[in-house]
C-alpha cells in the first residue's frame, strides 16, 4: 500500500539572486492526499512548478513509480500523468467549458473542429465525475468553485493519476470547500494521488493523510497528519512557536466614544446594514465569501454608490459620495487586492507612502522631495517596514511589507478610521504576526479599525467585537468574550 | 432561467450593429439626395473593399488582445512594390499582384516574430513596422507614383475582375463576401480560430495547455499581413495609382470598423460579422453625409462619434451582464 509513487530528491532551483529550492525533497505515496505546506516563499509552488515542467530544475532527481524521469515541459508532465491545478485558475474565461477541457487537443474532422464531439465527450467526463455543469457554458458565467471543478476535470481528462492542487480553497466558501473535500475523497477512493498545497492549517486534518513541511526552499519534515498538532506544524513552518490564543475580552473601555456609525446602509449586495465603531476598537467583520462585507465597506468608503442609509462621524451625519470624501473625513480603506487597488507597485516606497496626501508634500507646483523622504523614513521606522531604501520599488517587497506601506499611506493622510479588508491574505505566518502587532498598536493609539477577515482564528485573536454578515445583512453581533468559531459560523449561515 | 435571460440579452446586442446600419441607411434614404440608388450602393461597396479586407485581418489580431498599426502602410508597401515590378521590371500583372500579397504577408510575418518571439508590445512593434513599411515602399520605388493598368489597357481586365465588371456589377463585393466567408470559417471552425480566442482570453493558460502560442500568434499576424496584401490588390484595382509615403491612417479606419463591430480591444471577444457591419457603417456614413452635401470631414467626425458610442454601449452591456451574474 504505502509505496512511494513520486520521489523528488535534492531538487535545486536558482533564480537570479535567489536559491529558491535548496535540496528540496518530497516523497508521496500512491493513493494518498499529501499536504505540502510552508510559509509564502518556502518554495512549495516552485517545487510543484518543477514537477509540472513549468520550471527546469537545476539539480536533483525525480522518480516516478520507481523510475527516474526528466520533466522538461508541461507536455512531459502531462504524459507522465501529472496534472496541476494552479492557484490562479488557468482557464480561458471567454471560451466554453468544452473548449477549455479540450484546448490543445481539440477533436477534429479534417481541418475543422468537431465541436459536437468535444461537447459530448466533456459532458460525459463531467458526468462521470458527478459534476453538474453544462459543457457549452462559457467559463466566465460560472462561479469560481465551478471553474475549479472544470479545471480538475480538465486535469483528470489527461489521465492524470497525480493531481497537484495549489491552494484550491483560497477563493471558496465554506460549503464549496466541503463539496471540494468530498470530491477529493472520491478521487482518492478511485486511486488518485493528490498533492494538496494550503495555507489553511485547519483544513489539513480534514483532508490530508501526510504532510510535508518546507521552509526557505528546504525540506523540513514529513509527518502523519494525525500525529501532529497545529501548534507543531506551525513551529515546523516558522522554526519557532508563534501561535497565539484568541483574545478573551475587549480592550476597549466601555465608555469609549462612538466614532463611526452606519445606519441602514443599502447598496448592491448590502441590505439594511447598521453598526457602530468606537474609538480604539478593532471591529471584526465575519462572514462567508460573498456575504456583502466588502460591498458594505466599499459603499461606506464611497467607492460604490450608496442607495440609501446614513453615515455618522463622531455623531454628525456626513455625505460620502466618493473615496476622496471618505479620505477627507479620515477614513482609509485597505483593499483585499493590494496590487489592484492599494498600491502602485511600479513606484517607489516613498511615492506610495505619500500617494494619498501629495498636496501636503508640495511647495508651489513642485513636489517637495525632501519632505517626502522624511515622512517616508519616519513611517518606515515607525511601523517597521523592511526595505533597503525609500527608493525601492514596491513590487520588490514581500506581501507583508507591501501591506504595511498601504497602512503608512493612510497614516500619513491622518486617517483615524482604517478599514482592513482581508489584511493577511496571501502573506506568510511571520508577516501576519507583524500586521497583527501593527493593528494592535494602532488601536492602542486610539485609531479605530474595521477588519474584514475570512479566517476565524484571526478574527477571534484580533477583534474587540465581531459583526457577522450573511447575504448582505448583519445576522449577528457579539462581544469578543462571547464569540467562538461555532457561534460565528452559526450566524454566518443563518438569516 | 437566468441563463436563458442572459442569452437573449446577448443576442439582442448582436443585433444592435446591424440595426444601426439599417437605421442609418433608412435615415439617409429619407434625407439624402439620391442616396437610395444603385450608384450610391455601388459606391458604398467600393469604398468598403480595402478597408474591409484589412479589417478582417486585424480582427484576428485584436481578438488575441493585440493590435496592428501597420495595416495601411503594409498594404501600400505591397501595392507599391507590385506596381514597381509591373512598371519597371515589366512583370505580368498576375505575378505583380502576387508580389503585392507576398510583400504584405512578409511584413505580417515580421510583426508576428517581433510580437510573439521578441515579446515586443504589439503597439510598439507595429508602430515601428508601420514606419519601416512606409519608408521602404518609397525607397524601393525611388519615390515614384506607381500606376496600375486602366480599364482600356491590355492588362485592364484585372480591374473588371476585382473591382467592377464591364457591365458595372460591383464584383469586388463578391470577393469581399468570399474572403469574409473563408475568414469566418477559419475563426469559428478551426483550431487556428479557437487558439486566436484562447490566447486573447488567457495567454498563459493557453501556453500551459501545451499550445505553441508563439507559433500561432506569428501565424495570426502573418494572416493579417496577407489580408493587407489582398487589400492592396483591391486598392490598386479601385484607385489605379499608388502614391509613395501614403497609407498611414487607413489602419485606424480598419480598426474603427472592428471596434464598431463589437470586438473587444482587451482580447478574447470578437466577431467578423460585426467587423464587416462596422466597415459598412462607416461607408454608409461617408456616402450618406456626402448625399446630404456635407464634406468628407463630416464623415471623419461622425465616424469618431460612432466609435465612441459603440464602445460605450459595449461597456454598458458588460456592466449589465455582470449585474446579472452577481444577483
Amino acid at each position: 500500500m504505502a509505496e512511494p509513487v513520486l520521489e523528488m530528491e535534492n531538487i535545486q532551483k536558482y533564480f537570479p539572486g535567489v536559491h529558491a529550492l535548496d535540496n528540496a525533497r518530497l516523497c508521496v505515496n500512491a493513493g494518498e492526499v499529501h499536504g505540502l505546506i510552508g510559509e509564502n516563499g518556502a518554495g512549495k509552488s516552485t517545487l510543484m512548478k518543477v514537477l509540472a515542467g513549468i520550471y527546469k530544475k537545476d539539480g536533483g532527481t525525480i522518480r516516478l513509480r520507481g523510475k527516474e524521469v526528466e520533466i522538461n515541459s508541461p507536455e512531459d508532465a502531462r504524459k507522465l500523468g501529472i496534472g496541476i491545478i494552479h492557484q490562479e485558475l488557468n482557464l480561458m474565461p471567454h471560451l466554453t467549458v468544452a473548449a477549455n477541457i479540450f484546448i490543445g487537443r481539440e477533436p477534429r474532422k479534417g481541418l475543422f473542429l468537431n465541436e459536437a464531439k468535444a461537447v459530448k465527450d466533456s459532458g460525459a467526463l463531467l458526468k462521470s465525475l458527478s459534476i453538474d455543469i453544462d459543457p457549452t457554458a462559457v467559463i466566465n458565467t460560472l462561479t469560481v468553485a465551478m471553474q475549479q471543478m472544470v479545471e480538475i476535470a480538465k486535469a483528470l481528462s489527461y489521465q492524470s493519476d497525480i493531481l497537484v492542487m495549489d491552494e484550491p480553497t483560497a477563493a471558496l466558501t465554506e460549503n464549496e470547500i466541503q463539496e471540494l473535500f468530498k470530491f477529493i475523497r472520491a478521487l482518492k477512493a478511485e486511486g488518485h494521488t493528490i498533492i494538496y498545497i494550503s495555507h489553511r492549517l485547519d483544513e489539513l486534518p480534514m483532508i490530508t493523510d501526510r504532510i510535508t513541511v518546507m521552509r526557505d526552499g528546504q525540506f523540513v519534515n514529513t509527518v502523519e497528519t494525525a500525529s501532529v498538532t497545529k501548534q507543531e506544524i506551525i513551529s515546523m513552518m516558522v522554526g519557532r512557536t508563534i501561535y497565539e490564543e484568541p483574545k478573551l475580552k475587549s480592550d476597549v473601555p466601555s465608555d469609549a466614544p462612538v466614532v463611526l456609525e452606519a445606519r441602514h446602509l443599502m447598496a448592491k449586495n448590502v441590505r439594511d446594514v447598521s453598526f457602530t465603531l468606537r474609538r480604539g476598537e478593532i471591529l471584526g467583520f465575519a462572514g462567508l465569501m460573498g456575504a456583502g462585507r466588502t460591498e458594505t465597506m466599499r459603499a461606506l468608503f464611497g467607492a460604490d454608490p450608496l442607495v440609501s442609509g446614513e453615515i455618522l462621524l463622531n455623531g454628525k451625519p456626513v455625505a460620502v459620495k466618493s473615496p476622496s470624501d471618505a479620505v477627507r473625513l479620515g477614513i482609509g480603506y485597505l483593499s483585499e487586492d493590494r496590487k489592484a487597488f492599494g498600491l502602485s507597485t511600479g513606484l517607489s516606497v516613498r511615492d506610495n507612502c505619500v500617494m494619498a496626501s501629495l498636496e501636503e508634500f508640495t511647495s508651489g507646483p513642485f513636489t517637495d522631495d525632501r519632505k517626502i523622504e522624511k515622512a517616508a523614513r519616519e513611517y518606515i521606522e515607525k511601523i517597521d517596514i523592511k526595505t533597503p531604501s525609500t527608493a525601492q520599488l514596491v513590487k520588490n517587497l514581500s506581501g507583508g511589507n507591501q501591506q504595511k506601506i498601504v497602512v503608512a499611506k493612510w497614516l500619513i493622510r491622518n486617517c483615524d478610521i482604517l478599514i482592513f479588508d482581508e489584511p493577511t491574505r496571501g502573506i506568510d505566518v511571520g508577516a501576519k504576526n507583524e500586521i497583527y502587532k501593527l493593528m494592535r498598536r494602532l488601536a492602542s493609539e486610539q485609531k479605530s479599525i474595521i477588519m474584514i477577515s475570512s479566517e476565524l482564528p484571526e478574527l477571534l485573536r484580533m477583534s474587540d467585537r465581531i459583526v457577522v454578515m450573511n447575504e448582505g445583512r448583519v445576522t449577528g453581533e457579539m462581544d469578543i468574550s462571547l464569540a467562538s468559531q461555532e457561534s460565528i459560523m452559526t450566524y454566518a449561515t443563518s438569516n | 432561467m437566468e441563463n436563458v435571460k442572459q442569452q437573449s440579452r446577448v443576442n439582442l446586442q448582436k443585433l444592435l450593429a446591424p440595426a444601426v446600419l439599417v437605421v442609418l441607411f433608412i435615415f439617409f434614404s429619407l434625407v439624402g439626395d439620391n442616396f437610395f440608388s444603385v450608384d450610391s450602393v455601388v459606391n458604398i461597396l467600393s469604398a468598403s473593399y480595402y478597408i474591409g479586407f484589412m479589417a478582417i485581418g486585424v480582427t484576428f489580431v485584436i481578438i488575441t488582445g493585440g493590435i496592428d498599426l501597420s495595416l495601411g502602410t503594409t498594404m501600400m508597401c505591397g501595392a507599391l512594390l507590385g506596381g514597381y515590378a509591373y512598371n519597371t521590371w515589366h512583370w505580368g500583372i498576375i505575378p505583380s499582384l502576387i508580389l503585392v500579397v507576398i510583400v504584405a504577408t512578409l511584413i505580417g510575418l515580421l510583426n508576428g516574430w517581433l510580437v510573439a518571439y521578441l515579446k515586443l508590445p504589439p503597439f510598439i512593434a507595429t508602430l515601428g513596422t508601420q514606419m519601416m513599411g512606409m519608408g521602404f515602399g518609397a525607397i524601393a520605388t525611388k519615390v515614384m507614383t506607381m500606376r496600375y493598368p486602366t480599364v482600356g489597357s491590355p492588362d485592364g481586365w484585372f480591374k473588371n475582375f476585382f473591382y467592377k465588371t464591364a457591365s458595372g456589377i460591383p464584383i469586388g463585393a463578391a470577393w469581399l463576401a468570399l474572403a469574409f466567408l473563408i475568414a469566418f470559417i477559419v475563426l469559428n471552425k478551426t483550431r487556428f480560430g479557437r487558439y486566436t480566442f484562447a490566447m486573447g482570453s488567457n495567454n498563459e493558460a493557453a501556453r500551459l495547455s501545451g499550445i505553441r502560442t508563439e507559433r500561432w500568434l506569428t501565424g495570426i499576424y502573418t494572416l493579417c499581413g496577407f489580408f493587407c496584401g489582398i487589400a492592396g490588390i483591391f486598392y490598386a484595382a479601385v484607385y489605379t495609382t499608388i502614391i509613395p509615403s501614403t497609407g498611414n491612417g487607413l489602419e485606424l479606419l480598419a480598426i474603427a470598423g472592428v471596434v464598431i463591430g463589437g470586438t473587444s480591444m482587451s482580447g478574447g471577444v470578437g466577431s467578423l460579422t460585426g467587423t464587416i457591419i462596422g466597415v459598412f457603417v462607416m461607408s454608409v456614413l461617408k456616402q450618406g453625409l456626402m448625399s446630404m452635401g456635407l464634406q468628407a470631414h463630416w464623415q471623419t467626425f461622425f465616424t469618431g462619434f460612432v466609435v465612441i458610442g459603440a464602445v460605450l454601449i459595449d461597456n454598458y452591456r458588460l456592466a449589465a451582464a455582470n449585474r446579472v451574474k452577481i444577483n
